[in-house]
């Protein structure tokens, strides 16, 4: 149609009209010269015509937006008549506002981590670089790189634009009030132009502040700058003593320049001298591609000069390690695995939403049926069956929007409580946000269930076999006993599929609540952790430069907090168990066993710890062989190790075995003495394999791969006070006697340690189950529904049955009947569907499968339970109808 | 809605009656009433064109472009709204009229092979 007919269409409908008044004429006058008479021919002709205002109907209908102008008419026609009903519409935007709203919350997570690109230009186009590696036996492809492979900044690749290195590091800021111990990033010049991201004030690093012999510079976070500055921009050009350096602040980042990794605080260049650390394998690499080259080209090119610099090298261990080109897509490398979780909870949660739209599909098919007698006199009136259509698709259409726009209101809300629920190393945490997409999926959403639960009614009351109930409902009001047949044909197909979507979501929350008991079951190496204080703190070479005076104040640190009341015991680690899960990293070296050729795999790499005398003790880590190392040893430097029962049990086949053995790490250096056996430590995480793991006494350690002593170790105190601010001051205290310039760091109990390495399964369960929760409820309340509404139907027929003598008893048991079979068929529906879908999820699970019968059958069980209490009451409610006063109503 | 039957005009394919009256406004300008009768009169009657629909498609084709109409008088001295072909329309006729020579053809084969075959 246009638009300029559309404003003009009055007029024309008038010359139509005179048009056919002419063509009358025309006709008449024709019949007349046929021999009729005047009034048989001009009624011959309007005959001829058929009916004259629908003919101007329909070209009027051709200049107009009718549609539009007949939706407007019927959208206020729905609001009336949803003002008219409160208690339904409530009922049924209540319902959608949740489903819509809990969907639409998961989804802003899902968006915002997994689908968004990551908020650097041509996003595409980058690539986190790394090697793959095999360590004995075990691959990885996570495996850091070593400067050397590409120079610095890889400017002979083939497939990257612009290249940077990285890595993370920790400093301590030295100044005005107590020592401040910070996270910081140190980085490469070109990783700027890499990522392609402006400084948010000041400037970026040049070539000059990246090479030795010029001015220290560093550049401050946005956060840091916020809370150390309070924004102040006259920071730049500020000195700043870091790592009793001072180094001049030139500019500010933008947070979501290091939004791809963890928190960070400061900005230092890494002024990488090649000739020293060509072959430092510490750094992670971050590529922008040319144009047109892939992932597998980008490989490639990573390949060849991954062999161009081992062939300059020459080392006998690069060629144990097996180094390989690992290259993926920085998304995939920010994001992790979180991805299964996500998807999993937004399936789960769709689930819910559809059974949301099945319950409000009933109250709409009762209301429907309710309005057969408005239907069928609107029907007679002339509205065709397009229009009965449009009518009730705008009722759940305007249902639906009013659900969706209160949803996403909820998701605002929602958003937040996830995320407060969600796990703590959730990546991308600031980039969730209920933005443009989110919304249009929120919109689309409402849409679709309008249409999902809008057909039904309009199947059933639009369709083709409604003309032929119409005279039952214009005599009516659709209460005769053959209306219902149908009609409790599509209830009955809502339930079932309710019945049958709730127990998908009840077995899979069950799949959750087994996961995180046999999660709970597992030893995790330690005990109570909720009472084990954990404190960090790092000493620098210029605070402590003698590896053996740093062991001596670490020693003496140790002293001081074990003294504080309340604390049973201290001691110190340079990484706690599961540390790697909150980004603590871990420590690996290949380590062998005197008397054992390892052949061409290589010497096995082995977890290893730096640990204090006392620290097993603390822990609560059972010493199964053996004996602690002593204070002594470490002082004196003496040779001995303690070793996990898996190392022990792998490399001697018992505990007892193994000690008076003696191990080293790499090819050269001293050989050790086994002096005990630990219970095995789930450093990985309970859901994972305990690691083999190597256990030193903290102290100077001259002959691994680079002479290593730690440094920055965390201090643990058993302690009934943990967790509270004096046991922190008391540590302050403490420690500040040894040294006022020491910073206590990564103040936290272990309990949050183990808490965040199970933070996704508990995630997972909290979430899946309130879904099941609802979905259940959503059942019962479609099953309760759909009987109570046939018991008040059936009223008459019950009361006749009554009347003739009919027991309650068996009365109850017709409506029961009817409520076990649907959901024994929803029940038969829903476990094939469950089997079929829960191995989706089966990256969730630990110690249980998929299709674990013991789950499967509780989850049943409640239902059937759930759906029985739902039938009994309005059975009971049928049965106690007084036949005489139903029959005198009729 | 009551439908107005007549023996042919359900059956009638898609489209057809707007080619018809193409066709009939080759022979120059006319009003709906002449149109209807050339129609009739042209298929011996066997094609009743259902007046009811002729409006509606008359507007139609004049939305589109094909007809132009104008005022005039009938033969009775009556005013009456004439409608006449545009360029357009005659484009369009060609077009319709050879995809039409084209079904027919297509359903003569399939309905008297043998007749087909013997020519």
């Amino acid at each position: 149609m246009n638009w300029r007919r559309f404003f003009r269409r009055v007029q024309a409908d008038a010359e139509q009209q005179l048009e056919l008044e002419s063509y009358i004429e025309i006709t008449t006058e024709e019949y007349i010269a046929q021999g009729m008479g005047t009034d048989e021919a001009r009624r011959a002709a309007r005959l001829r015509l058929g009916n004259l205002t629908q003919i101007r109907e329909e070209v009027f209908e051709m200049n107009t937006a009718t549609f539009l102008e007949g939706t407007l008419r019927e959208l206020r026609h729905t609001a009336r008549m949803l003002r008219r009903n409160p208690a339904f519409s409530m009922t049924a935007i209540v319902t959608l506002a949740l489903g819509i709203g809990a969907t639409t919350a998961i989804f802003s997570v899902v968006n915002g981590v997994l689908i968004k690109p990551l908020s650097y230009p041509e996003s595409d186009a980058l690539l986190t670089v790394g090697l793959s590696a095999v360590f004995g036996t075990v691959p990885t492809r996570n495996f850091p790189l070593a400067p050397g492979i590409f120079g610095v900044d890889a400017t002979n690749s083939q497939a990257f634009k612009e290249f940077g290195l990285w890595r993370n590091g920790q400093a301590a800021i030295i100044g005005s009030g107590s020592p401040e111990q910070v996270d910081t990033l140190l980085v490469t010049q070109s990783l700027l132009s890499t990522l392609g991201i402006q400084p948010a004030l000041g400037r970026w690093f040049s070539r000059e502040d990246d090479q030795p012999g010029t001015t220290e510079t560093v550049i401050l976070s946005e956060a840091y700058w916020e809370r150390r500055f309070g924004g102040d921009p006259k920071v730049i050009g500020r000195m700043l003593t870091i790592d009793f350096k001072a180094r001049e602040v030139i500019g500010v980042m933008p947070d979501r320049f290091t939004s791809p990794g963890s928190r960070v605080d400061l900005i230092l260049p890494l002024r990488l001298n090649l000739a020293q650390s060509a072959g430092d394998f510490n750094y992670r690499g971050i590529a922008r591609l040319k144009p047109g080259v892939t992932l597998t080209q980008a490989n490639n090119d990573v390949g060849r000069m991954l062999q161009i610099w081992k062939r300059n090298e020459n080392r006998a261990s690069l060629e144990a390690m097996r180094l390989g080109p690992a290259a993926r897509p920085l998304k995939e490398d920010v994001v992790g695995d979180v991805g299964g979780v996500l998807w999993v909870l937004l399936g789960g949660i769709g689930i819910l939403l559809v059974i949301a739209c099945a319950n409000v599909a009933n109250l709409l098919l009762v209301r429907a049926e309710g309005r057969g007698q408005e239907l069928a006199v609107r029907t007679a009136l002339g509205a065709g069956r397009g229009h009965i259509a449009r009518a009730l698709m705008l009722e759940s259409l305007t249902l639906s929007l009013m659900g969706g726009t209160i949803g996403i209101a909820l998701a605002y809300g929602g958003r937040r409580i996830l995320l407060a629920l969600g796990p703590p190393n959730l990546p991308r945490l600031n980039e969730i946000a209920i933005d443009i997409p989110v919304l249009a999926f929120a919109v689309a959403m409402s849409v679709l269930s309008g249409l999902l639960f809008g057909l039904v009614p309009i199947a059933r009351l639009a369709g083709p076999k409604f003309a032929l109930r119409l005279p039952e409902f214009v005599r009516g009001g659709g209460r005769g006993a053959s209306a219902g047949k149908s009609q409790h044909r599509s209830q009955n197909a809502l339930v079932v599929v309710q019945v049958a979507l709730a127990l998908v979501l009840l077995v899979s929350s069950g799949l959750m609540i087994r996961t995180f008991q046999n999660l709970t079951m597992v030893k995790p190496g330690f005990t109570d952790p909720a009472t084990i204080q954990t404190v960090r703190i790092s000493i620098s070479p210029v605070q402590v430069a003698e590896p053996e005076r740093l062991t001596r104040v670490q020693g003496e640190i140790l002293q001081r907090l074990a003294g504080i009341p309340g604390v049973t015991s201290a001691a110190f680690v340079n990484l706690l168990p599961m540390d790697v899960l909150g980004g603590g990293g871990t420590t690996a070296a290949p380590t062998a066993v005197e008397g054992k050729d390892y052949g061409p795999t290589g010497t096995p790499a082995r977890r290893v710890k730096f640990i204090s005398p006392g620290l097993l003790h603390t822990l609560g880590t059972p010493l199964l062989a053996g004996r602690d190392v002593a204070w002594a040893e470490l002082y004196d430097q003496r040779n001995v190790a303690l070793v996990s029962e898996t190392f022990a049990r792998q490399e001697w086949g018992s505990l007892g075995g193994a000690i008076g053995k003696r191990i080293r790490v790499g090819p050269i250096g001293p050989w050790q003495e086994v002096i005990g056996v630990v219970a095995d430590v789930y450093d990985d995480g309970v859901d994972k394999k305990a690691p083999d793991s190597v256990y030193w006494p903290a102290r100077e350690h001259p002959w691994f791969t680079v002479p290593f002593v730690p440094r920055s170790v965390a201090f643990v105190l058993r302690s009934d006070r943990t967790g509270t601010e004096g046991l922190l001051s008391d540590i302050r205290q403490a420690v500040s006697t040894v040294n006022s310039d020491l910073a206590v760091f990564q103040v936290r109990s272990l309990r949050e340690v183990y808490g965040a390495s199970m933070a996704r399964t508990s995630f997972s369960l909290v979430m899946l189950a309130i879904a099941g929760a609802m979905a259940l409820l959503l059942g019962i309340v479609g099953i309760y529904g759909v009987l109570a509404y046939a018991a008040v139907q059936r009223r008459r027929e019950v009361g006749i049955r009554l009347a003739l003598g009919a027991q309650p008893g068996a009365v109850k048991g017709m409506f029961v009947y009817r409520g076990v079979i649907l959901s024994s068929i929803g029940i038969a529906l829903g476990g094939t569907v469950a089997a079929g879908s829960t191995r989706f999820m089966s990256s969730l699970l630990f110690g249980v499968t998929p299709v674990d019968a013991a789950t499967f059958a509780a989850a049943v069980g409640v239902l059937v339970l759930a759906a029985l209490a739902a039938s009994y009451i309005p059975a009971r409610r049928a049965a106690a109808i007084d036949p005489v006063e139903t029959l005198r109503e009729q | 809605m009551p439908r107005r039957e007549s023996p042919l005009q359900s059956e009638m394919v898609q489209g057809t009656l707007d080619m018809l009256i193409l066709r009939t406004l080759v022979l120059g300008p006319a009003h709906g009433q002449t149109i209807a009768h050339v129609i009739e009169r042209g298929s011996e009657d066997v094609l009743q064109v259902e007046h009811g629909s002729l409006y509606p498609a008359l507007h139609r084709l004049q939305n589109r472009g094909w007809v132009a109409s104008f005022w005039g008088t009938s033969e009775s001295n009556r005013k009456a709204k004439y409608y006449r072909l545009t360029a357009d329309g005659r484009k369009q006729l060609a077009a319709q009229k050879s995809r039409w020579d084209q079904l027919v053809r297509a359903i003569g084969r399939i309905m008297s092979p043998a007749a087909e075959e013997s020519k």
